[in-house]
């Protein structure tokens, strides 16, 4: 038996280590040396730089604003998803986790038609006399490409959450005198709280580190911290330099991780 | 009255995030090459996509690079399953945490942690990098597929097999594999729409000859977006569509108790 699960485990153990953690040590062996090999940790205090700095604080808000956005579009909606009957909800959900699956930037290029200056939404707008919108190439353009990019990320675990409250301890709380808001407050909320945990991470993490979103919708003037790291490895060739700023995300997520674990008491059990 | 507002509430969602795609799909069919106005119906920009042999190879890539890397993926990581669901609880930890790492971590730092790995090692930017990468991604998701199949498993049914005469790939085949099929064909299904669906690990990983549909549309976007690239995203759209259907509904049919 021992022998047998050796054979198995060395063919992903030989994989995990040559393409899951000796990469990641390259990017810290980047981030901490100059180009002559020395050790230097001046490619991280690079992000203490004023065009870095502000690329990250943007990220930072932008991100946290279309998060928060996401929760609250999202929770209502996974409860009527989850309240709705059995039979017709499955189809329902599909349809709301469906554009998931369809290809991110082809998401975000249906936003850049809609909302350009003589695109649709504003050639509608001429039509009807009403005044125009310029929100694209402004962070507004940014923060709802987030939105629409990452809200069935969002619903999804959510509503498996909520699903899956026994609907008796639900009743029982009824039956005990407890009106729906404090239903919802004391027993569905605090039940759900997993759910809402493991969306904020799957939000925010993919909308803290972007480039594509801010790339086509938010033109080449507005930087977020990924545009920064994208154009030291695609453009300059500064991989120190893009590896010190990685290494400076790379703790943002972990932190955010531990900041959504020590809320999360099942331990992540959904997705 | 609450009744209604639920209804309200799920169709301007619904509409959120419809309205995008059916305006690709009403672009994708008109005349005028500007988008502000309806000039006609045509399909002559399915044609010229059609036509288009940087978009054809774009996808024949695509397609390749998914189905080896998720076929790959499967087996491995079915593999890599099985070995820690036998190990200890400390081993098993260590390896589940590794596991996670490609799918909590952020796609750009994955992609440019393995693209500082292919230049070190000096294999040249290409499909070989590309379909690596993609295994390194995939096999997370199979193994979270598998595991808890594999965790419904009997073990007392293996060595019963293996009391009778089985050889272990025998009794592995005959007994286990076909309890935890449903969890491999998941798995399997999963990491071939995250290898059709990457943009960003591609972008890092792929040499400057290559395209994969995501890759090719980036650059297209780039330059400004041409009719054909609407004509694209509906025929992407109603693929998935059809796919997610035979997926989701032709199965369930057979075992409604799963």
């Amino acid at each position: 038996m021992k022998s047998k699960s050796k054979v198995l485990s060395t063919p992903y153990t030989i994989w995990a280590i040559g393409f899951i953690i000796i990469p990641l040590i390259m990017v810290l062996y980047y981030a901490f040396t100059e180009k002559d090999g020395s050790f230097s940790v001046s490619y991280v205090a690079a992000i203490s730089d004023p065009t870095n700095f502000k690329a990250l604080m943007l990220s930072i808000v932008l991100s946290l604003i279309s998060t928060i956005i996401c929760l609250l579009l999202a929770y209502p909606l996974a409860m009527i998803l989850a309240s709705s009957g059995v039979d017709r909800s499955g189809f329902i959900v599909f349809i709301f986790i469906l554009p998931m699956w369809m290809n991110f930037l082809l998401r975000t290029l249906a936003w850049q038609t809609l909302l350009e200056k003589t695109g649709v939404i504003n050639s509608v707008l001429k039509y009807l006399h009403l005044g125009q919108i310029n929100i694209i190439n402004t962070p507004y353009a940014i923060v709802l490409g987030m939105v629409y990019n990452f809200l069935p990320f969002m619903v999804l675990p959510i509503y498996n959450i909520l699903a899956k409250i026994d609907k008796n301890v639900l009743n029982a709380a009824r039956d005990l005198g407890a009106n729906e808001f404090q239903v919802f407050l004391r027993i569905t909320f605090p039940l759900s709280i997993p759910g809402v945990i493991s969306g904020i991470t799957m939000v925010f993490v993919p909308a803290l580190t972007t480039f594509v979103i801010s790339d086509l919708l938010g033109g080449s003037k507005i930087l977020l911290i990924g545009n920064v790291i994208e154009q030291e490895f695609k453009q300059t060739n500064n991989w120190h330099a893009g590896s010190g700023l990685s290494f400076v995300l790379m703790i943002f997520i972990v932190v955010s991780m531990l900041i959504t674990n020590k809320y999360d008491k099942e331990g992540g059990a959904v997705l | 009255m609450m009744k209604f507002l639920k209804k309200f509430y799920i169709v301007l969602i619904f509409i959120f995030l419809y309205a995008p795609i059916l305006t690709l799909i009403v672009l994708s069919f008109n005349q005028s090459k500007t988008r502000a106005k309806w000039g006609g119906f045509t399909t002559k920009w399915y044609g010229s996509l059609f036509r288009n042999d940087q978009i054809m190879s774009a996808l024949y890539t695509t397609i390749v690079i998914a189905l080896l890397s998720s076929l790959i993926a499967t087996v491995l990581g079915t593999m890599a399953s099985i070995a820690i669901n036998s190990m200890n609880r400390r081993m098993r930890s260590v390896y589940l945490g590794v596991t996670n790492i490609p799918m909590l971590n952020a796609d750009i730092v994955t992609g440019i942690s393995l693209m500082l790995l292919f230049i070190a090692s000096g294999l040249s930017m290409g499909f070989g990098t590309v379909l690596l990468s993609h295994i390194t991604f995939n096999i997370p998701y199979v193994i979270l597929s598998v595991m808890p199949k594999l965790k419904q498993t009997n073990q007392s049914v293996y060595e019963a097999a293996l009391d009778l005469g089985a050889s272990h790939l025998h009794a592995f085949f005959k007994v286990v594999f076909p309890d935890i099929i449903p969890g491999v064909l998941s798995g399997f299904l999963l990491a071939f729409t995250m290898s059709l669906d990457d943009f960003i690990i591609t972008h890092f990983t792929k040499g400057p000859g290559l395209d994969t549909l995501s890759t090719k549309i980036y650059t297209e976007v780039k330059k400004g977006i041409k009719p054909e690239m609407y004509s694209l995203s509906t025929i992407m759209f109603v693929s998935v569509l059809v796919l997610l259907i035979v997926v989701n509904y032709i199965p369930s049919k057979g075992n409604k108790n799963n």
